[in-house]
């Protein structure tokens, strides 16, 4: 309950949270809602020497959005997410999944900055985020560079971030026309966080066919995945019922997942078969309109 | 005048509670006051070759570091046991810290005490410990396998008693003669209590005086006093204060005489000055008692009409390293007592073997053996309904003792008081609409849909106990409950209980029964509980014993004020004994206007210038009130589930629970322990369970992997009842704090199995996991 | 090493010197001895310990006591104005939606934050709103109608 002694720094901008992570090096983190860190300190699992305070940064608390891309600041809270006008109506999926977020007290403080850079196998961003193509805005001692989910989520807990770059925000897609999105999570009763979760995007053409479609799964192996297996098989098809039935039948192997008391590896591929097909269901029919 | 006995008056307790004034153990700060931490045994079973504390002592605020030895080389006994199950039962020394092996993760090793909270902690991370790990055993079928690690020299197979009751020939040849036996295997697995409030205890020492206080979260605060007095510091009880103020909750998990509780005694005694310490969570899933742990084999003997001939129940019962408080005596007298349950079969035998593990003692949780053999005889019955073809409410029905059959004496050494168990399950069938839910059913699996319906019919002992019972199996203490009652010169009243209040409501209760008792509104009653230093004696609160037998203590000591009342009224109002009698809240002259209220008399009594000869002054009485028997509440309650077949996940689309538990003080509170008691055990059926690795390692230690039942997972509980009173105690009552607990965990697996069999699932292993379901329905 | 902050706390401002570590929970218990906001756990689950920061309910387990500077919280202490009750101290008294109360703190102030936000919920809302508040006694029922009772009387 007590964490170890630390040093404690205010940032008031990124530039000095930047630098102050320069000077302080490997034994510096950067503290935002604190609903990672904390917990890890007060387990004395995580024992930093100094504690960056960044949650009072104003510039990362917004939500704006640019013509098609939706702007979010790593510090905007998972309550924020959920109920940003804005979000709903530019990215629905994204504030019906922040909504599924630990419980609400976690959502009041939580931030999308530090649930991606904290990079937890079960946590929900990491799937939205990939499914959903959203680029992370990276910003390091010579800059801000842009990192597309693809690329970003590494490992379990591992992340593109170098030493001493932060996230500053977070751009999605805004969807249009044609394009829906959902989130399925099976929740773990007791933390809340996903035994899996899958989110689904499809864009459907003219015809009603699909020409994209990104499936991402959380929870179920050590580090967000996408299921392309599914993805290759829905694309250029139309997605009535049996199709996605059909191309939902194998979302993952149980020997690429994880296994522990809450959740077999087999019983996790399997719910990646059920959630992938009940998020692909719900996101044509958000295509449609 | 009001008639507060049965009206839901609003707790007198609660405004405290509402504006955060409540006063927890460790809410109390005292002038120089220090703080343990506990260094505990990260290994389930080592020898403990040394330990290295000097870096720790030299660490700022430190202010003393003891280990087991240090508490033994000063005298300190191991902790006692208080249930001898068998004469040949052994009993391990049970040391307050580990002195040279450790015998299960959490098993405290050495303390630290500091200025702060934080200096202990730190320091305590500074205390070196060389461990010799050795093989461990977690499970108590593998533990009196051959060649199973020993987890104590004395009980070289791990089994700490065999204990029996029934008659076993009688019950083997009525079993051999049956056209049809059902068989069950059943694992009932281990819970952690997890009450809201960490454990918490202060010593408080004071020199000069030579006494000290002792604050604890506890259930019982006298029998703490007596167990650390009599049998662990040698010290003089008159000398001592135990004092559990508001405690957060205790569902048995507070009744146990705790190290911490002798190490905070011990240390401020040592250092003159005070030490608090107070659990963090991770340490109450490692060191509160853990509840349940059986594995059992039961069978049922049954004729071809449904008629039920004998049940033979085999259970191996894990006791985990040491025997707690009352650790033998759950799994064997609390538990095959009640196999029963509400039939009449004329044959049980039941065999227990007590066994220890390198794992966390294993002790009384909410209903405490009760909903172990619920669990047996109801999963037997839907099990047997099913095998038979009959419904399973009517294969109940055909056995039920019938209700004029009471006092019924079961084959297993009870003598039921009182029971109407058709009426229970009549109700329970029309409230839920029991038929309409069968058609639904057959309509739902035409459709793929999974619904089920689970009945509980279960049978409750408690009010523990008459202590000649008490006595005679093995408890090594009286059960009978002590109150006094103190009327003031101005007719204000308080009451002194030996029973404890961690949630149930006795600041009301009470107060209601006394109100009406003596003619006085509730207002003026003040309920004083959790103190030696103000409370005669007492033995406290677990078992539903509260109302049945520290109501009925209170009770006993509003008669005598009567009686004392009485004799002055008589004297005040001229008139004979006789003619006086207590009518609308006064003591009133038969057939007249004339009287006196209990104001009237307490005056004349504290200021007895006109007062009848002889008679001493003053207005108190103390009474001890022991039970004449159990009393044993009943019910049935009805679960109708729906199974999600993709995933396996239940939900619960009805609960509806009958519960009898005789006459009801205060509605309101009774149905709030319902509530609760059913969300324990619902708990039980469908999320909670303690895994350990085979290290011993307790992998469900946090509120993050151990699932605690939340808002959004329970369904809105039917409450209802019928009242069929308790003819031995003067309220009628029998007790209403596990019945939810002790019936509904069957019932719900009940409503599971029943979902799926007709896919020939006989049965799933709890917690029902989405998982386990999912398994089950698709053989995998 | 200490920090000295300031920090409104039910509407009275206190300066204090706090190491970095200390949790606003320790800060309100140990510091200021408002011991109505309780810790249950150590895993930020339980939300024995929501007080309202700058309005918003938080675990305040979950957060440092330095990282209040300058902030206004609302405890359990602080709800009652003037002496009255709060609607929903009224509701679950009412209800009796509390037994042991060690929880209750937490819930009630998890509630008021809840609903500032949805004033007429449903059941389910509500339910789902005391996500991150266990109750081991009550089986929730009675703090369900209790808070759906305030939000009637608020």
């Amino acid at each position: 309950m007590i964490p170890n002694n630390f040093e404690y720094i205010r940032a008031n901008s990124v530039q000095e949270a930047l630098q102050l992570l320069s000077q302080k090096g490997d034994g510096a983190r950067l503290l935002a809602g604190g609903h990672s860190l904390i917990p890890a300190m007060k387990l004395r699992l995580n024992a930093p020497e100094t504690v960056i305070d960044i949650s009072g940064i104003q510039d990362l608390a917004s939500i704006h959005r640019d013509g098609g891309r939706l702007h979010i600041g790593a510090l905007v809270t998972h309550r924020t997410v959920e109920t940003s006008d804005e979000v709903k109506s530019s990215c629905p999926v994204l504030s019906e999944a922040a909504a599924l977020i630990g419980d609400p007290l976690v959502r009041n403080r939580g931030t999308i900055g530090g649930s991606l850079a904290h990079c937890d196998p079960a946590a929900d961003y990491p799937a939205l985020t990939l499914c959903l193509d959203a680029e992370i805005e990276a910003t390091g001692p010579s800059g801000s560079r842009t990192i597309a989910a693809d690329d970003f989520f590494v490992g379990m807990f591992e992340t593109a971030l170098q030493p001493g770059e932060m996230i500053t925000r977070v751009t999605f897609p805004v969807l249009t026309r044609g394009t829906g999105a959902a989130y399925e999570k099976f929740s773990h009763p007791a933390s809340r966080f996903a035994v899996v979760g899958v989110a689904a995007m499809v864009t459907l053409d003219g015809s009603g066919n699909c020409s994209s479609v990104r499936v991402a799964i959380t929870g179920a192996g050590p580090s967000v995945f996408r299921a392309t297996k599914v993805e290759q098989a829905l694309t250029g098809k139309a997605p009535d019922e049996q199709a996605i039935s059909d191309a939902t039948q194998d979302v993952a192997d149980p020997a690429d997942l994880m296994s522990d008391i809450s959740a077999s590896a087999e019983y996790r591929a399997h719910l990646c078969s059920v959630l992938s097909r009940r998020a692909l269901q719900r996101a044509v029919q958000a295509a449609r309109g | 005048m009001a008639n507060y006995i049965g009206s839901s008056l609003k707790r007198k307790e609660d405004r405290r509670f509402i504006t955060g004034k409540g006063t927890y153990t460790d809410d109390i700060v005292l002038p120089n006051m220090t703080y343990a931490y506990i260094v505990r045994s990260p290994h389930a079973h080592a020898r403990i070759k040394a330990i290295h504390a000097d870096k720790a002592l030299a660490h700022p605020g430190v202010v003393a570091v003891f280990t087991g030895k240090d508490l033994q080389d000063d005298g300190v006994n191991p902790l006692p046991t208080g249930w001898q199950i068998t004469d040949s039962m052994i009993e391990p020394p049970h040391p307050v810290v580990a002195v040279d092996r450790v015998r299960y993760v959490g098993n405290p090793v050495a303390v630290v005490i500091a200025n702060s909270r934080a200096a202990a902690k730190d320091a305590a991370e500074l205390v070196e410990v060389d461990y010799e790990i050795l093989p461990a055993v977690v499970d108590a079928t593998r533990a009196i396998e051959k060649g199973a690690p020993t987890v104590h020299d004395e009980a070289p197979d791990n089994i700490s008693f065999t204990w029996e009751l029934g008659d076993k020939a009688a019950t083997d040849d009525a079993l051999s003669k049956a056209a049809h036996i059902t068989r069950l295997e059943i694992v009932n697995q281990r819970l952690i209590p997890n009450a809201m409030e960490p454990r918490s205890a202060i010593g408080d020492y004071h020199p000069a005086r030579d006494e000290l206080t002792l604050y604890t979260s506890s259930q019982n605060p006298h029998l703490i006093r007596l167990l650390m007095c009599a049998f662990v510091l040698g010290i003089p009880e008159h000398k001592v204060r135990v004092v559990s103020p508001d405690v957060g909750g205790g569902f048995g998990s507070k009744i146990f005489h705790y190290p911490e509780e002798v190490i905070v005694s011990w240390a401020s005694r040592k250092l003159g000055r005070p030490v608090k310490w107070t659990a963090e969570r991770s340490e109450s899933f490692l060191t509160d008692a853990h509840g349940r742990d059986h594995y059992t084999v039961a069978e049922m003997g049954i004729d071809k009409d449904g008629t039920i001939l004998a049940l033979r129940v085999n259970t191996i019962a894990n006791l985990g390293a040491y025997l707690s408080t009352f650790a033998g005596g759950i799994p064997t007298w609390l538990y095959g007592t009640l196999l029963a349950g509400q039939y009449k079969y004329p044959h049980i035998y039941v065999q227990t073997k007590g066994v220890f593990t390198h794992t966390t003692p294993v002790d009384a949780y909410r209903g405490a053996g009760r909903p172990e053999a619920t669990f047996v005889v109801e999963r037997l019955m839907d099990t047997a309904a099913r095998e038979l073809g009959m419904d399973p409410a009517e294969l109940r029905r055909k056995n039920f003792i019938p209700a004029d059959a009471f006092p019924y004496e079961t084959p297993v050494v009870l003598t039921y008081d009182s029971g109407n168990y058709e009426a229970s399950l009549e109700k329970a069938m029309q409230i839920i609409d029991y038929q309409k839910w069968r058609d639904e059913q057959a309509k739902a699996r035409n459709q793929g849909r999974l619904i089920g319906i689970g009945l509980s019919c279960y049978i409750e002992a408690c009010g523990i106990a008459p202590s000649k019972v008490a006595g005679a199996i093995g408890v090594r203490a009286g059960l009978y409950e002590g109150a006094s009652i103190r009327v003031h010169p101005t007719g204000q009243v308080t009451v002194y209980t030996g029973s404890h209040s961690h949630g149930q409501g006795h600041e009301t209760t009470f107060a209601q029964i006394v109100a009406d008792g003596l003619g006085v509104s509730p207002e003026n009653v003040e309920v004083v509980h959790g103190d030696t230093a103000q409370i005669p004696f007492g033995m406290g609160t677990y078992g539903s014993r509260s109302l049945a037998v520290g109501g009925s203590a209170i009770w006993r000591a509003v008669e005598k004020i009567r009686e004392k009342a009485k004799k002055i009224a008589a004297h005040k109002l001229e008139a004979s004994e006789d003619d006086i009698v207590f009518e609308d809240g006064k003591w009133v002259v038969k057939g007249t206007d004339r009287a006196l209220t209990l104001g009237e008399i307490a005056l004349t009594a504290y200021v007895p210038h006109d007062y009848p000869e002889g008679l001493e002054p003053g207005l108190e009485e103390n009474s001890f009130y022991d039970p004449a028997n159990f009393t044993f509440p009943f019910g049935t309650h009805i679960a109708v589930v729906e199974i999600d077949p993709d995933t396996g996940k239940v939900q619960i689309l009805r609960y509806v629970a009958v519960d009898d538990v005789g006459n009801v003080i205060n509605p309101m509170i009774v149905d709030g322990q319902v509530h609760g008691g059913l969300a324990q055990g619902i708990g039980q059926a469908l999320w909670e369970g303690a895994v350990y690795d085979e290290n011993g390692q307790l992998l469900t230690g946090s509120m993050m992997d151990y699932a605690i039942p939340k808002a959004d997972d329970l369904p809105h509980f039917e409450v209802d009842r019928t009242v069929t009173p308790c003819p031995h105690n003067p309220l009628g009552v029998k007790g209403a704090g596990e019945t939810g607990t002790i019936a509904s965990t069957v019932c719900i697996v009940n409503a599971v199995v029943d979902a799926v069999s007709h896919l020939g699932i006989k049965d799933i292993p709890m917690p029902l996991t989405p998982e386990r379901v999912w398994r089950a329905i698709h053989g995998k | 090493m200490g920090h000295t902050i300031k920090v409104t706390v039910n509407g009275v401002t206190h300066e204090a010197t706090v190491e970095p570590r200390m949790l606003l929970v320790q800060f309100l218990r140990e510091v200021l001895m408002l011991t109505g906001t309780h810790i249950g756990c150590d895993t930020s689950q339980c939300g024995a310990c929501t007080v309202l920061v700058d309005g918003v309910a938080t675990k305040s387990c979950t957060m440092f006591a330095v990282q209040a500077d300058g902030r206004e919280i609302t405890t359990i202490e602080g709800l009652a104005a003037n002496g009255d009750l709060h609607p929903l101290q009224k509701a679950f008294w009412e209800e009796h939606g509390l037994q042991c109360g060690f929880c209750t703190p937490g819930v009630i102030i998890s509630s008021y934050d809840f609903l500032k936000r949805n004033p007429n919920p449903t059941e389910e809302e509500i339910r789902h709103a005391l996500e991150g508040n266990y109750c081991r006694c009550t089986g929730y029922q009675n703090i369900v109608k209790a808070v759906k009772k305030a939000a009637q009387s608020m």
